[in-house]
């Protein structure tokens, strides 16, 4: 076993970009392999819904050739997580169109490609919904039915270490993963050279962020971490950032639920007797790290669908009688809506109003109610489909617009529109329907490994 | 007195999965720490109140003194990115936060 391996990550999210100069100074470290994590479900599900990429297809090539070329030069493996954001199958397509390019173009030719897929087909999560073995994770997200498995596009998981160890095991040198637990593809490299999972995992979570934990904060600049038996170590390549002992304990705080107890495939990590040191400067090492085994292996499973269509229509609004009754004027434009169009079920459509100026961000959480001299109103309908959101924004619009609201002196119109037109279509809204977690065997058996040769 | 915002570093709300938002006060002095815990300002009543939330709303409070950091998650009302949802990354919801005074 070696005394220690190291682990550079290029940035937080693939297609973020980093400068040049910190990814060769990371190089020049000897790395034994390039991980970054490519995912997240920040965005929303429209990503997964639709099967569109976080990032551009240039943003992405950009930084991918960077890290290919160097794994290639140097012989290490290159690993992506969640590949195209999502990591279902049209996004993973995405990702190896991108490899194929940049192997070709760069002459990288002849290295070993492991592709993890992690599309779990509906049939699965159907029989183990029939067994008891789908929980929603989290006490606001309903319970999985049959019916929106079926209705819901592009199902995955996340892996965790285990097939990304077994192609590391099986020689490949470019590794893309479908979903993957955004530490994982990290902590494979850790695991498969014998190193604890507890630091292998704590280390992915810190280096899946880039150099987010490092101060001034980025998820564009990289990030070196350094395992060893009893420990690890991280440091920023960039002169300009340090790792703190404070800089790096509190990164476990960020877009978790708990501080230091986090959940993964088959793992639970558990952080709160762990040591930060500063061992030289801006570099930080980490011991106490503790990790247990779920009895019972589970995986998170993500997934949307389409519930609506949406129209919508950004405006302004300065005359201070009316923002003095914007929502009880609101609620009359909807009720006069619903009644120009009485031979449609209410039940197909909504229309909704947002109030910037008012509690635009908050809603009803908003516990300010001082209300500015102008209000920006963004309105929507969502319908069952296009046509409809379309139609009946353009009543609401043309209502809102004219609507002889008490008191009124303004009789030319009630809006300010920025644009015209007026009325934008935009398309879907999806809605993470899936966010469950599975029983399964075991870590490998529901993510299958492809091999070739690019 | 002081208010929060004053003393904190970091104070910032962030998505914890789609279902979920969580908000992190984070200090770089254990004195601010301290005096945050003792003051008793950050309960699930006082978090309710401010944030008209039920107390099941909130999932967790964990007050984390290596890291020298609050986290308070509570569930969202609408998920992340669809209809009805105001803020997709649940970026800016830690503003009513920053006027709590603390003693």
């Amino acid at each position: 076993m070696k005394k220690h391996i190291k682990i550079l990550s290029p940035c937080g999210i693939l297609g973020y970009g980093f400068p040049e100069e910190s990814f060769l100074s990371g190089m020049q470290d000897h790395p034994d392999a390039i991980v970054v994590d490519a995912g997240s479900t920040d965005a929303g599900p429209h990503k997964l819904g639709a099967g569109t990429a976080i990032v551009s297809k240039t943003a992405c090539k950009k930084d991918l050739a960077h890290m290919l070329i160097a794994g290639h030069k140097n012989d290490i493996p290159v690993i992506i997580g969640s590949a195209g954001g999502s990591g279902a199958e049209v996004h993973v397509n995405w990702t190896l169109d991108i490899i194929k390019e940049i192997v070709e173009e760069n002459g990288l030719q002849g290295m070993k490609m492991a592709v993890i897929w992690a599309d779990i087909p509906n049939e699965v999560i159907k029989n183990q919904l029939k067994a008891d073995k789908v929980v929603p994770l989290g006490t606001s997200v309903p319970p999985l039915t049959d019916a929106i498995v079926e209705d819901s596009t592009g199902i995955v998981a996340q892996m965790g270490a285990e097939p990304i160890m077994e192609a590391l095991a099986q020689g490949a040198k470019i590794i893309v993963c479908g979903r993957a637990y955004d530490p994982a593809p990290f902590a494979a490299v850790g695991i498969y050279h014998g190193f604890d999972p507890a630091y292998a995992y704590h280390l992915g979570k810190v280096l899946e962020c880039g150099a987010l934990s490092s101060e001034p904060g980025t998820t564009k600049d990289c990030m070196m971490g350094v395992l060893y038996e009893d420990g690890f170590e991280v440091y920023p390549t960039n002169p300009i950032r340090k790792c703190t002992p404070v800089s790096v304990a509190a990164h476990t705080f960020y877009e978790k639920d708990h501080p230091f107890l986090l959940k993964g495939p088959g793992i639970i990590l558990d952080l709160e007797a762990c040591d930060f040191k500063e061992v030289s400067e801006g570099r930080v090492r980490v011991t106490g790290s503790k990790i247990s085994f779920t009895p019972q292996y589970q995986i998170k499973l993500e997934g949307a669908r389409c519930v609506a269509y949406r129209t919508f229509v950004i405006a302004g609004i300065r005359d201070p009688i009316l923002i003095d009754q914007i929502e009880s004027v609101e609620a009359e434009v909807k009720e006069s809506v619903v009644e120009q169009y009485k031979e449609i079920d209410s039940e197909h459509y909504e229309i909704n109003f947002y109030n910037y100026g008012i509690n635009g961000v908050m809603g009803d959480l908003e516990p300010i109610k001082t209300v500015g001299h102008e209000i920006g109103v963004l309105f929507e309908v969502v319908a069952k489909t296009q046509e409809l959101a379309s139609a009946l924004c353009s009543s609401v619009r043309s209502t809102f617009m004219h609507y002889g609201y008490h008191g009124r002196k303004s009789t030319a119109g009630n809006l300010a529109f920025p644009f015209a037109p007026s009325d934008v279509n935009f398309g879907a809204v999806y809605a993470f329907s899936v966010y469950h977690l599975m029983e399964t065997e075991d870590g490998k058996q529901l993510f299958p490994i492809e091999y070739s040769e690019v | 007195m002081d208010r929060l915002v004053d003393i904190a570093k970091v104070l910032r709300s962030k998505n914890s999965g789609p279902f979920e938002i969580t908000l992190d006060i984070l200090f770089d002095n254990i004195e601010y720490y301290h005096r945050v815990i003792v003051s008793h300002v950050i309960t699930r009543e006082s978090i309710c109140a401010l944030y008209a939330l039920n107390p099941d709303d909130i999932t967790q409070i964990v007050f984390f003194e290596k890291a020298l950091g609050i986290k308070i998650t509570y569930n969202r009302k609408v998920s992340s990115g669809t209809f009805r949802d105001r803020d997709v990354y649940g970026a800016q919801q830690h503003a009513p936060l920053m006027g709590l005074m603390i003693p």
